[in-house]
């Protein structure tokens, strides 16, 4: 597969198996967004969808997408700000009383450290950057488990470079490490109420937010050669293990870091028929 | 081949930002002249990469500002 089909729309696939849900989708930027991914396989299933984004540069490229998933509920959100959390959920709550799934799709660091040494992180850029892609999480869960069925579902999305050093990805991968161990604490946290917390670990595929790593077009074409299936991962393929994690599919699965990288997570050294790649040409 | 470069170049300006095809001239600037914001002016680079199967490395996509650049930047990698 190309990159390019990677971008194209692909359809996803219609049913009911999110019929009668509602969930607030955190983070979607545009129609490459994973978490847009999430949303379109959860509503053709029949998911109701609320849509927070962060500043209206965001915001008027969501609602034309909210609309076309026939939601109107399209609300700023500034996660690093508790007080707004709590409105946006206040709000969905007014509306709608309960909610069954909650995706979190919001990391941020700034891109000036997202390249050269992670050792040389400032301790301010390290903070912001725990802060709005960790403690988010926490802070979204910890309010909207408040409102939550039993049998609920809350999703994260992380990266390898939580688990291993990928080049570039620095302060990013350390507060991702972070992320993924505020999912399994969360998952013993809110499992007596039968809501369940896991993490979507996605193969890199280009998005607004990959935009900002360095040489990620490299990191792209390297999975793509060495990857176990030989290609990337596609937004569809994301779209469809959220769905899973999100719909009752997944009733037993909790803490879990599932990995959609078309396998590429399990190898140890590049596939030998794969060509070398030098970072200039990318080739 | 310049010439379908210029067109599908256009194509995809008018269709991402909105605009109407008479407005994007060769020196319209895309934050100036027809409106976009900084994010219009990432997406637009990521939607000429996709569609010209190219890339546009950080530091080259910061010079791109207007239509004419594009067109210059992809008709001269096309080229290579």
């Amino acid at each position: 597969m190309s990159e390019t089909e990677t971008h194209s729309q692909q359809e996803t696939a219609k049913g009911t198996l999110m019929a009668g849900k509602r969930g607030v989708v955190m983070g979607v930027a545009n129609k490459n967004s994973i978490a847009w991914a999430i949303a379109k396989a959860c509503a053709d299933q029949g998911a109701e969808i609320a849509f927070t984004y962060q500043g209206e540069a965001l915001g008027k490229r969501v609602r034309p997408l909210a609309e076309s998933v026939g939601s109107s509920m399209v609300l700023p959100c500034d996660v690093s700000d508790d007080s707004a959390i709590n409105a946006t959920f206040d709000e969905i709550e007014k509306a709608w009383g309960r909610i069954d799934f909650v995706v979190h799709a919001i990391g941020w660091a700034d891109k000036q450290y997202l390249r050269g040494r992670y050792v040389d992180t400032p301790r301010e850029a390290f903070l912001q950057a725990m802060d709005i892609s960790c403690f988010s999480f926490t802070a979204v869960a910890r309010r909207a488990s408040a409102m939550m069925n039993e049998g609920g579902s809350i999703l994260t999305l992380t990266y390898l470079g939580a688990e291993r050093v990928m080049p570039h990805y620095n302060v990013m991968g350390v507060a991702k490490a972070a992320l993924e161990a505020s999912v399994r604490y969360m998952a013993v946290d809110l499992g007596r109420d039968d809501i369940r917390v896991n993490g979507i670990s996605a193969g890199p595929i280009m998005t607004l937010a990959a935009n900002g790593i360095g040489d990620f077009r490299y990191i792209l074409r390297w999975n793509q050669v060495n990857a176990p299936m030989e290609r990337n991962v596609s937004l569809k393929d994301v779209g469809g293990s959220g769905l899973y994690l999100l719909s009752d599919l997944s009733s037993g699965v909790t803490g879990e870091i599932h990995h959609v990288d078309c396998g590429y997570n399990i190898i140890g050294m590049k596939n030998p028929e794969a060509p070398d790649m030098s970072l200039s040409s990318g080739e | 081949m310049s010439n379908e470069i210029a067109d599908k170049v256009k194509k995809i300006v008018v269709e991402h930002l909105g605009v109407e095809e008479d407005q994007v001239k060769p020196d319209a600037s895309f934050i100036d002249d027809l409106g976009a914001d900084s994010l219009d002016t990432v997406e637009l680079v990521m939607a000429f990469e996709e569609a010209f199967s190219v890339e546009i490395p950080e530091d080259a996509a910061e010079k791109i500002a207007t239509v004419n650049d594009a067109i210059e930047y992809i008709t001269k990698q096309k080229a290579a």
